[in-house]
C-alpha cells in the first residue's frame, strides 16, 4: 500500500496540506528527540557512573536473572494465549453481526484506558483463595494469585488489545470472497483457514503478538498486586528496578532498566524488519 | 498556588484598594510530605493546626498532604518536590535529605526525642481468638504459620519487622550468628506475600484472607482492627519488639523559598503539644506527653522495645549490612 501511494506521489506533485517535506521532517525529528531520545539519554546519563564490570555485576545478579526468567516466561505464555484468543476475538468482531457487538468492540480498549494498578488489584481480589474465581479453582489444585500463573494472567489482561487491534483492520480489508472461493474450490475449512486466511493475517498476528510480548516485559502496576513478589519465584524485573530505586541506587535501577529497554528495542526492530520482508515477499515486486 | 513576588505585591495592592474579595487573599500553604498510612492521621491534625495558627496569628493558612512510601517521598523531594516539612516513619529517609543538604545536619537534635514527636512498635494482628496461638516471634517460625508483612526492600515498615525479628533472635540465641541466620531464614520463608507497602499487606491479609498473622506498626494494626471489626481480629503485642521512631524535619531550603519557615517550624512544634499528642494517641501511636501517656495507659501494653542501634549499630549500618543489594536479607532469601 505504501509503495502504491509513493508511486502516485512520484508521478505528479499533489498539493500538500502540511508545509513541505523539509519543515515537516525537521519538526518531527525535533519532537522525537525531545519526547523519546532525551529521556533515553537521561537513562544512559544515570549509567555513566558505572564501570562495565559493575554494570555486568548488577544485570547478572542471580536474583535479577531469576526475575528475567519469571518475566520472560510469563510474558511468552501471555503472548501465546493472546495470539490465539486475540485472533478469535478479532474474527468474531469483524465477521459476525450480533447484539452488543459495539460494546464488545469498545471493551477491547479497556486495558489501555484502565490504570493497570486497578486491573492488578481487581485480578488479585478475584483470584485469591477467597475470591470468586479463586474459590472455584483452589479445590482443583489450581492456584493463580501469587504464582507465575497470576503474573501471566495480569500480562494477558494488559496486552490483549495489541493483538486484537492489529489483526482487526487486516481482517476487515480481506474480502469474504477469498475464503469462500477457497471453499467452492473444494478446500476443507481448515485448509481454507491455513492456506488462504492465515497467510494474510500472519504479519499482523505476529506483530500484535510481538507488541503484546514487549508490553508485558515492562508491565509493573498490574502485576505486583497479584505476583506475591517472592524472591526467585514471583519477582518481575520491573520490581527489581523499583527495589533499586528504593535503595536510592539510581545507577543500578538504570542498569536493569537498560536491559529491558534493549530487549524491547531489539524485539521491536526485529518485528519491523521481519514484517517489511514478509510484505515484500507476499506482494512480490509490484505490490 | 504559588505567587511570584510581583504578583503578590500586585495582589496586596489590590487588596489595599479594596478590589479583591477576601477569598483571593494570598493564602500561605505548606506541604507535608509523609508516609503512606499517615493520611488519616494528618487529615485529622491539619485542621486543628490551622485553627491553632489562626487564633494565635490571625492568619488563614492551608496545608497540603502528600503521601506515599516514605523512601519514594524522599526521592521526590530530592528530585525537586517543594515540600516544606517531612514526617516519615524511618530515620534513613530523613537522613538522605540531610545528606543532600535539604535538612539541617543536626536535625535529630533540633526537636525533642530525636525529632520524633511520637513512636510505635511492631505488633501482630491475628484472626479471631488467635487460632494459631501466636504470642511472640518464635511462634512465627513454626511450620503451620504463614505471615504477611511488606517487603523490607521497599518498605520502612517491613524493615522494622525484619529488624525486630532479628533483635529477638539475637537475644534468644545469645548472639550465635548461625542460629540467628537459621531463624531468620525460616522466618522469611514463612512469608506468604511480600507486598510493596503497608496498605497492600493489609489488603492481602484482610480482604484476601491470606496468612495467619499480619505484622505492622502497633498503631496500624490497632487502627485496622477498629476499622474492620473488633470481633474478627485481635492485636498481639509481643513481649519484645522494636522502637519505631517517626522522625520529622523542616526542609529548610524549600520552606525558605516558599516563605514558610516560621509556619513549617510551628507545624512540627505543634505535633508535640498536648492537643496533638492526644490526637496521636487516639490514632494508637505512643507519645511522650506525660498527661496523655497516663490517660491512654491501658491502650499500650508494657513491652520491651529494642533500639535499632542495639540490633544493628545504627540505621546506616542496618541498611548497609542487611538491606542493601547483596546484604544479609538477600543472602537469607537465596534459594538453596
Amino acid at each position: 500500500m505504501s509503495v502504491r501511494s509513493l508511486a502516485i506521489g512520484l508521478g505528479s506533485t499533489p498539493k500538500r496540506v502540511l508545509p513541505g517535506f523539509g519543515l515537516s521532517l525537521g519538526i518531527s525529528l525535533t519532537f522525537v528527540s525531545l519526547m523519546l531520545l532525551l529521556p533515553m539519554t537521561g537513562l544512559f546519563g544515570q549509567l555513566a557512573g558505572l564501570s562495565l564490570a559493575e554494570y555486568w555485576a548488577i544485570i547478572t545478579n542471580d536474583r535479577v536473572v531469576a526475575s528475567y526468567v519469571v518475566t520472560i516466561g510469563a510474558a511468552a505464555v501471555a503472548a501465546i494465549v493472546n495470539a490465539a484468543f486475540g485472533l478469535l476475538l478479532a474474527w468474531v468482531l469483524v465477521r459476525y453481526e450480533f447484539p452488543g457487538k459495539r460494546l464488545l468492540d469498545a471493551l477491547m480498549d479497556l486495558p489501555f484506558a484502565l490504570p493497570t494498578a486497578v486491573a492488578g488489584i481487581t485480578l488479585a481480589t478475584l483470584y485469591s483463595s477467597n475470591g470468586w474465581m479463586g474459590q472455584l479453582l483452589e479445590p482443583l489444585g489450581l492456584q493463580v494469585a501469587y504464582t507465575w500463573v497470576g503474573i501471566a494472567l495480569a500480562m494477558s489482561f494488559t496486552s490483549i488489545p495489541f493483538v486484537v487491534r492489529t489483526v482487526q483492520p487486516v481482517l476487515e480489508d480481506m474480502p469474504h470472497e477469498m475464503d469462500e472461493a477457497a471453499l467452492t474450490l473444494g478446500a476443507s475449512d481448515f485448509t481454507g483457514f491455513r492456506r488462504v486466511i492465515l497467510p494474510h493475517l500472519w504479519p499482523a498476528l505476529v506483530t500484535g503478538t510481538g507488541l503484546a510480548f514487549v508490553r508485558s516485559l515492562g508491565e509493573f502496576g498490574a502485576i505486583i498486586f497479584i505476583a506475591g513478589n517472592m524472591p526467585y519465584e514471583t519477582e518481575i524485573t520491573a520490581l527489581m528496578i523499583f527495589v533499586r530505586l528504593q535503595e536510592y541506587d539510581y545507577a543500578g535501577a538504570s542498569a536493569i532498566a537498560s536491559v529491558v529497554l534493549f530487549a524491547s528495542l531489539a524485539l521491536l526492530l526485529a518485528i519491523n524488519i521481519w514484517q517489511g520482508r514478509f510484505i515484500k515477499r507476499l506482494h512480490g515486486g509490484h505490490g | 498556588m504559588r505567587l511570584s513576588p510581583l504578583r503578590r505585591t500586585l495582589l496586596a495592592a489590590a487588596v489595599g484598594f479594596g478590589l479583591a474579595t477576601p477569598a483571593l487573599a494570598a493564602e500561605r500553604e505548606i506541604l507535608n510530605s509523609s508516609y503512606d498510612i499517615a493520611r488519616e492521621l494528618f487529615a485529622a491534625i491539619n485542621p486543628e493546626f490551622r485553627n491553632h495558627w489562626q487564633s494565635e496569628h490571625g492568619e488563614e493558612i492551608g496545608i497540603q498532604q502528600s503521601h506515599g512510601g516514605s523512601s519514594a517521598q524522599a526521592r521526590a523531594i530530592l528530585q525537586g518536590l517543594r515540600a516544606d516539612v517531612v514526617t516519615y516513619n524511618q530515620v534513613t529517609d530523613v537522613q538522605v535529605l540531610a545528606d543532600a543538604g535539604l535538612v539541617a545536619e543536626d536535625w535529630q537534635q533540633q526537636l525533642p526525642n530525636n525529632a520524633s514527636p511520637y513512636y510505635s512498635t511492631t505488633a501482630f494482628l491475628v484472626r479471631k481468638d488467635n487460632p494459631k496461638s501466636i504470642e511472640s516471634w518464635d511462634d512465627l517460625v513454626r511450620d503451620d504459620v504463614k505471615m504477611v508483612f511488606p517487603n523490607p526492600k521497599t518498605s520502612g515498615n517491613g524493615r522494622y519487622t525484619y529488624l525486630a525479628a532479628w533483635g529477638f533472635a539475637d537475644r534468644e540465641f545469645d548472639g550465635d550468628e548461625e542460629q540467628i541466620h537459621d531463624f531468620m531464614r525460616t522466618f522469611l520463608r514463612n512469608v506468604a506475600v511480600f507486598d510493596t507497602g503497608g496498605r497492600g499487606a493489609t489488603t492481602s491479609f484482610i480482604e484476601r484472607g491470606i496468612g495467619d498473622v499480619l505484622i505492622s506498626f502497633e498503631s496500624e494494626v490497632n487502627n485496622i482492627r477498629q476499622e474492620y471489626g473488633e470481633d474478627d481480629y485481635e492485636v498481639i503485642v509481643p513481649p519484645v519488639s522494636i522502637l519505631a521512631e517517626f522522625p520529622v524535619a523542616v526542609v529548610e531550603p524549600n520552606a525558605e523559598r516558599n516563605g514558610n519557615l516560621d509556619l513549617a517550624q510551628a507545624y512540627l512544634d505543634y505535633l508535640y503539644s498536648e492537643e496533638a499528642q492526644r490526637m496521636l494517641a487516639g490514632f494508637n501511636y505512643r507519645v511522650h506527653h506525660e498527661a496523655v501517656v497516663e490517660e491512654f495507659a491501658d491502650r499500650f501494653p508494657d513491652t520491651e522495645l529494642l533500639l535499632v542501634e542495639d540490633i544493628a549499630g545504627s540505621w546506616e549500618e542496618a541498611m548497609e549490612t542487611h538491606f542493601d543489594s547483596g546484604g544479609l536479607l538477600d543472602q537469607l532469601q537465596r534459594r538453596r
